[in-house]
């Protein structure tokens, strides 16, 4: 109890940390998967390659090579000075987005056929019907999956506190290395990341309850 | 809906414009990629001196002993957690409250918390007892490793496993028991073997991911395949600089080569499951991401909602 009450401060500053970098990752990732998503039922074959070629290849490699290659590749050869944060960020949106892409794939795919052929032969154009039709639609059943992707997102991000970014593990690293009974620490870290996967399993609950249509 | 139904078939000004889009794609893409390598060919990434190192054969060694203590760590973590995980899914299922309680408790609470916490944590309490474990050296890496993934994988082992045997058609249980079979027999004899059929291809999946999930040795400076690669490219200069690019290719050949022969496995075991008429449905190939579907309130999962539907 004592190491939760005298190092408040850092568990608050861990548990922020852990939210915000889970946050913008969860949004690069949303938007990377869904660019790639769009990229792989596309009319065009490079495209479609370049799609099935970065889900294939970030899905297959293990997180922690991506962020060995973020911070010790990206920073010294493409942008020198990028903070931890953002390369942690794009580690972690990168990795995610495969993930992303595969569900709104499939989530298109559970879209009736009919609504793309009303869509065609109403004269849209590809990007229309996807935009227009398929993509809102597809919504609702890409949800539960996106609720899981996300939970696996907020426990991978644990990953970006051994490369010194202040969040959770970061923190419990730095106790346990101060002699504090790791037990405790453990204990209350656990509880931290419960807070944040029930949190983001009930939004996404209500989010399903809201979308939901009755048929 | 396959891909084809979102678009027309080309005429012949549509065949002009994606011949014209094709072309922009795979210039911006060729042109990241030559972005890439002309900066680091600046940086001098791609010297010949920068990959002579592969030539060396103390390199050579550390790469062939980190691929070796990776796939240790992955054989026996993957064995114990297929264990780990049928015990946990029988516990789940099992009729006694206090065992069912306690199995869910375990599952839900190893499941929510990352792995990787899980494993820095066994480690330091490895390394404070570790004389009262008998412990010696490299194997308190090891064990805090192996125990740590077993944990968190033969808890989303053994909720696709439990999923696997809510999705065996209830006649099957019924007629078991109506041949006067007992408990365990009815378990082991008639409901594992078609639960592990239809899950194999997520079960398989998810040996993927303890693969992945094997680098995490990186953070606790066990010496697997990708710490092995780390200390290679920080300790080896060549012309002034630290060959990460060679080192980091040759690396992500292996991991991906690896993950790659072992989830094809996973696909090929789905496609023939499909094929057969066997009557139990085959789930998905894709990587089970855990967490969520064990907090929902849904009781009998199909395997394809199990499966998280990501592929």
């Amino acid at each position: 109890m004592n190491v939760l009450l005298d190092h408040l401060p850092q568990f608050r500053e861990g548990f922020l940390g852990t939210l915000a970098l889970t946050a913008a990752s969860a949004a690069l990732a949303l938007v990377l998967g869904i660019i790639m998503a769009g990229f792989r039922v596309s009319p065009i074959p490079p495209l479609r390659a370049f799609g099935t070629a970065w889900v294939t290849l970030l899905r297959n490699t293990p997180l922690t090579l991506l962020f060995l290659i973020a911070f010790f590749v990206v920073p010294q050869i493409f942008f020198p000075g990028t903070s931890p944060f953002v390369l942690a960020m794009i580690a972690l949106g990168c990795y995610t987005s495969s993930f992303v892409c595969e569900a709104v794939r499939s989530g298109i795919n559970t879209v009736p056929l009919g609504q793309a052929e009303a869509a065609r032969s109403l004269g849209m154009s590809f990007t229309q019907t996807l935009r227009l039709i398929v993509l809102p639609q597809a919504t609702r059943t890409v949800i539960p999956p996106m609720s899981s992707i996300f939970i696996a997102l907020t426990k991978n991000s644990a990953i970006a506190g051994a490369f010194s970014n202040a969040e959770l593990f970061n923190v419990s690293k730095l106790l346990s290395d101060k002699g504090f009974p790791i037990g405790w620490i453990f204990l209350w870290v656990a509880l931290c990341y419960l807070v944040i996967t029930f949190t983001i399993s009930g939004a996404f609950r209500l989010l399903e309850s809201r979308l939901e249509v009755a048929r | 809906m396959s891909a084809s139904v979102l678009y027309d078939a080309p005429g012949p000004k549509a065949r002009i414009r994606n011949r014209v889009y094709s072309v922009i794609g795979t210039l911006a893409v060729v042109g990241l990629i030559v972005f890439a390598v002309l900066r680091l060919n600046a940086k001098g990434q791609f010297a010949p001196e920068m990959w002579e190192i592969f030539n060396y054969a103390g390199v050579r060694t550390s790469i062939r002993d980190g691929v070796l203590t990776t796939l240790q760590v992955f054989a026996v973590a993957s064995v114990l957690s297929l264990v780990f995980g049928v015990l946990l899914a029988v516990a789940r299922l099992s009729d006694h409250k206090p065992v069912r309680w306690l199995a869910t408790g375990f599952i839900e609470l190893f499941r929510a918390i990352p792995l990787l916490i899980t494993i820095y944590v066994l480690w330091v309490l490895f390394l404070t007892y570790r004389t009262d474990l008998g412990l010696t050296g490299d194997s308190t890496g090891f064990w805090a490793l192996v125990i740590g993934l077993t944990v968190y994988n033969g808890s989303v082992q053994a909720e696709v496993l439990r999923a696997g045997i809510n999705s065996v058609p209830r006649g099957q249980r019924e007629a078991a028991y109506a041949l006067g079979m007992s408990k365990t027999q009815v378990m082991t004899t008639v409901l594992i073997p078609q639960a592990v059929r239809a899950m194999l291809p997520t079960i398989i999946s998810q040996l993927v991911v303890t693969l992945k999930d094997t680098s995490l040795g990186y953070v606790i400076t066990y010496q697997e395949l990708l710490f092995q690669l780390q200390q290679l490219a920080s300790n080896t200069v060549v012309n002034d600089d630290n060959p990460y690019i060679p080192v980091i290719i040759v690396g992500g050949v292996i991991y991906i080569a690896m993950c790659l022969a072992l989830s094809s496995l996973a696909t090929w075991i789905e496609r023939r499951g499909r094929r057969a008429k066997t009557g139990i449905p085959v789930a998905d190939a894709a990587q089970p991401l855990a967490a969520a579907d064990a907090l929902d309130p849904v009781d009998q999962p199909g395997p394809e909602q199990a499966a998280g539907k990501t592929g």
